[in-house]
């Protein structure tokens, strides 16, 4: 896909940050020597895009340039390099699928597959209801997980056909589900549960414990790095 | 030092040197496609793969420091291997259109695939395509050649200092482009064309013009401005198809401005091919040589001597020019003047009117004071060293002008030349600053010396530099920077009016009332020559038909400065044999042999009848003009008078803010199409771009 079709071709006239995007931009700022501000370009960038409906326009480009004393066509270059940063408008439920070999050998195909059927995109597309963008990506880095697809922020994994059928019928309800493996299983372990250390940790009950008493758990990790030390 | 071993060779590299410069050194070709010698290191091409021993796979010769011991191999199955697989990949995405690539011939993608490729591919899949950018008039563009080695980015960026061009996208996708596909806004962007490795970036208005195998080559000196650039002639027949750069590190290292390499164009355009004599309708109508002369002869045999006056123009080589000033003496006139612009260079000693420190003293100088001198526009390529110096060291330089970008930062003192009297035998910061500089340099541009108090300024100028150190004993930064090819040598030769002759504004006063009677104007366009009286006669010498040419009672067809075997004199004072690389056109000649033709008619005889006559004849009279490319120790002498400086704003010579644009300063120039679009892409669209 050639550059030039990659950003939109109707820009807003202007573009400011908001009130709280500029109190984010000076705490991002006093993380860097004055003369190095240009390592900002990555967090200005994303602050953008989260203000401006997921994407940027040229307008904030520019802003970025002049607020981080860089030339425009290098706020660009970053804009560009990364698939994160979107220069035209997508939907409200960005999905990037994964199809580097990993997930492709785990069935992201059929993730794929589900989305043309269900919603007639293909990457770098936008669905008829304004609702979905789908943009095929590299490696993702949840492998172990595949095959998966990022949703805006989270990561959904463990999907098939049917799976991602599902989930974007909650979404396109507005219906946003939890985060994570939808097969249920917690962060890589063995899919029938766990093959070693079972009888010392129960993943399910340790699952509900930690989401209702997040404090304790932290608490005994300060044990137990104290008594490491 | 380091010493290492290259093929078996021990070879000694400076402290810092690449693997790749100790290659070289043991004189081991090592191909290359990012690496460029006066560009930072990228990297990214992959192609100067070489062994290391000890290493587990091939270097890149480019990025690798050399170190002590180190053991190089270049010529081992490994490394073929490797550049074949590189090779292999640069040439997946690179298309198979050499037969109309303008680069054919001259590709360094084509040289190093057949030195160092495999003669087959194995690539059957598509290949990617990507859309052309507009890159402005000069640089055409087919980026689906392009192979991403950024030596267009790196230098637009490090060298020309205008930060348009980037590569966007990553991997496949990865596109070079100027941000917006803006025109590439630099007075030094035509030298992207000559970095390019490939066929991506080439040179616009010569498109699909020439073969690079069907151009004689002509090593000459350019002419378009006082930097005298190294520079390559090419020719097909008796036309001029382009200008390349040579490399010559002491003045333009390897880049030319753009008005250097493109106002070509202009040398076909309005060309004066033969005679022309104004007829009694006030009419130009077409003569030959003899009427010409003879309507000469009758004006010259009726006027009295000091009634007869030249002017040279700015472009006019050291022979036109000595022809002239021997032709007025013999014709008993002091009436001469090699300084259209008014400026009051001259007549006191060498080191006050050039760039004393030369062009390398910019390499070691640790402040600079830039007074009335716009070097971007005025010398392009000088202003790219000073960036390099800023850019590498933080040298400081100040400035006494109006604000216009250098492409580094200026210490702005204002625009107001009074200035200087404060300083000169008083106080001030600058004062203070260059006092403590080691090797300070004062820079003066034209824009400071065509006043009505230049002699003041200069003089100040002069004393300053003496209180301040900027002339010690072994260091002379008093420096002026000229925008004439043929200036300097004018005043080496000492082209200006005898005692009780007439400068070029007081001949065209006279000229004007109609006290002058014979004006001769050698390529003399960018004086003001409007309302010169019916009673004067004007002989206009010269290549174009520009404003000389326009009121001109009689037109002598000359040559334009590379039509001729010449002499010229750079700001440095550095004396330049330039090259003929085509004939003037019909029955145009070269300027100094008309000048001859017309002293035997006149009964003024000049004393030589040969090219080679003249020369000895001029190198006698100012033996400067016998050392070529070195430059003379020159002692310094103050120079300028006292007085007044009155608080009117300096104004450039040339550049943003003037009359005159960059593009535009000579007869070629203003006839020049090219020239002409580039007013367009930069300067008018900036303007528009400013005012909304």
């Amino acid at each position: 896909m050639s550059i030039n079709s990659r950003i939109a071709e109707d820009q807003p006239q202007s573009f400011a940050f908001n009130a709280e995007s500029k109190k984010q931009i000076k705490a991002i700022l006093a993380k860097y020597p004055k003369d190095r501000k240009a390592s900002a370009v990555i967090p200005l960038l994303d602050l953008a895009q989260r203000q401006h409906d997921n994407w940027i326009p040229m307008k904030a480009i520019e802003l970025i340039a002049e607020t981080l004393d860089m030339a425009e066509i290098r706020v660009l270059e970053v804009a560009t390099f990364y698939t994160m940063f979107n220069l035209r408008p997508v939907g409200k439920y960005f999905i990037q699928a994964c199809g580097t070999t990993p997930c492709w050998l785990r069935g992201s195909d059929d993730v794929m597959r589900c989305i043309h059927d269900k919603l007639g995109i293909k990457s770098g597309g936008t669905s008829a209801c304004g609702k979905f963008s789908l943009l095929e990506v590299e490696c993702l880095g949840a492998c172990v997980n595949a095959p998966m697809v990022q949703i805006n922020d989270d990561y959904y994994e463990d999907l098939d056909y049917d799976s991602t059928s599902e989930l974007i019928d909650r979404l396109a309800q507005d219906d946003v589900p939890p985060a994570g493996s939808v097969k249920g299983r917690q962060g890589s372990q063995p899919e029938p549960g766990p093959t070693s250390l079972g009888d010392v940790i129960d993943f399910k009950k340790a699952k509900s414990k930690t989401s209702t008493s997040k404090t304790s758990s932290k608490k005994s990790a300060g044990k137990t790095r104290q008594g490491g030390a | 030092m380091i010493t290492l071993t290259v093929d078996g060779v021990e070879v000694e590299v400076e402290d810092g040197a690449t693997v790749l410069q100790a290659c070289e050194a043991a004189g081991k070709e090592v191909p290359r496609f990012c690496y460029h010698e006066r560009l930072s290191i990228a990297g990214n091409c992959r192609m100067c793969l070489v062994e290391m021993e000890r290493a587990p796979k091939p270097i890149a010769s480019c990025a690798m420091p050399a170190g002590n011991g180190m053991v190089i191999k270049t010529d081992t199955p490994v490394v073929k291997k490797a550049r074949e697989g590189v090779m292999e990949f640069m040439l997946i995405n690179h298309p198979l259109d050499c037969p109309i690539c303008d680069q054919g011939g001259e590709c360094d993608l084509q040289d190093q695939a057949m030195g160092y490729g495999t003669a087959e591919s194995r690539y059957l899949e598509p290949k990617r395509a990507v859309e052309n950018k507009n890159m402005g008039p000069l640089i055409s563009t087919i980026m689906t050649r392009c192979i991403h080695c950024t030596r267009c980015v790196r230098f637009s960026t490090e060298v020309a200092g205008v930060n348009d061009m980037g590569a966007i996208g990553r991997g496949e996708s990865m596109e070079i482009t100027t941000y917006l596909e803006k025109a590439l806004g630099s007075e030094l962007s035509g030298n992207v064309v000559d970095l390019c490795p490939v066929g991506a970036l080439t040179n616009r208005p010569y498109a699909f013009n020439a073969r690079s195998w069907e151009l004689s080559h002509t090593e000459s000196f350019d002419a378009m401005d006082a930097v005298g650039s190294a520079i390559r002639i090419d020719t097909r027949g008796n036309e001029v198809m382009r200008v390349l750069p040579r490399v010559n590190d002491d003045v333009n290292e390897e880049w030319i401005s753009d008005k250097t390499r493109h106002a070509i164009d202009g040398l076909k355009r309005q060309r004066i091919d033969r005679p022309y004599l104004r007829q009694r309708n006030g009419r130009l109508a077409e003569c030959s040589w003899e009427d010409a002369f003879k309507a000469i002869q009758t004006k010259i045999k009726k006027a009295k001597p000091d009634a007869i006056g030249a002017i040279m123009g700015d472009q006019c080589d050291a022979e036109s020019m000595f022809a002239l000033k021997s032709l007025m003496e013999n014709l008993g006139s002091a009436n001469i003047d090699c300084r259209q612009d008014g400026s009051v260079l001259g007549g006191q000693g060498r080191g006050g009117y050039i760039f004393n420190s030369g062009f390398n003293g910019l390499e070691e100088t640790d402040y600079v004071l830039l007074v009335g001198s716009n070097p971007r526009h005025e010398a392009a390529v000088i202003n790219a060293r000073l960036r390099r110096r800023w850019l590498n060291d933080g040298l400081e330089v100040a400035r006494i002008g109006a604000e216009v970008d250098l492409t580094y930062p200026v210490k702005e003192l204002g625009d107001d030349p009074s200035l200087l009297m404060a300083m000169d035998g008083g106080k001030s910061p600058i004062l203070s600053k260059l006092k403590k500089a080691k090797k300070p340099m004062i820079i003066i541009g034209q824009g400071a010396l065509n006043r009505a108090d230049s002699s003041a300024i200069l003089g100040a100028l002069s004393r300053i530099a003496k209180d301040a150190g900027v002339v010690t004993a072994t260091w002379n930064g008093f420096n002026v920077l000229h925008t004439a090819a043929g200036r300097v040598a004018g005043l080496d030769m000492g082209a200006i009016p005898a005692r009780g002759g007439k400068d070029t504004a007081a001949m065209l006063k006279a000229a004007k009332s109609g006290d002058m009677d014979v004006l001769y104007l050698l390529a003399a366009d960018e004086c003001d020559l409007a309302g010169i009286s019916d009673k004067t006669f004007v002989i206009y010498q010269g290549s174009h038909g520009d404003a000389g040419a326009r009121i001109a009672d009689v037109v002598l067809p000359g040559a334009a400065w590379c039509e001729k075997d010449a002499i010229f004199v750079n700001s440095e004072g550095r004396v330049q044999y330039a090259s003929r690389a085509t004939f003037p056109p019909g029955d145009a000649r070269e300027d100094w042999s008309i000048i001859r033709a017309l002293s035997a008619v006149l009964d003024a005889t000049l004393g030589f009848d040969d090219h080679s006559q003249l020369r000895s004849a001029l190198i006698n009279a100012a033996p400067v003009f016998g050392i070529a490319d070195e430059l003379t120790e020159t002692a310094f002498k103050a120079v300028g008078g006292k007085g007044q400086i009155k608080s009117t704003a300096l104004q450039y010579a040339m550049g943003e803010g003037t009359a005159t644009s960059f593009y535009m300063t000579c007869p070629i120039s203003r006839s020049s199409v090219t020239m002409a679009e580039c007013i367009e892409a930069f300067e008018q669209n900036g303007l528009k771009g400013a005012a909304e």
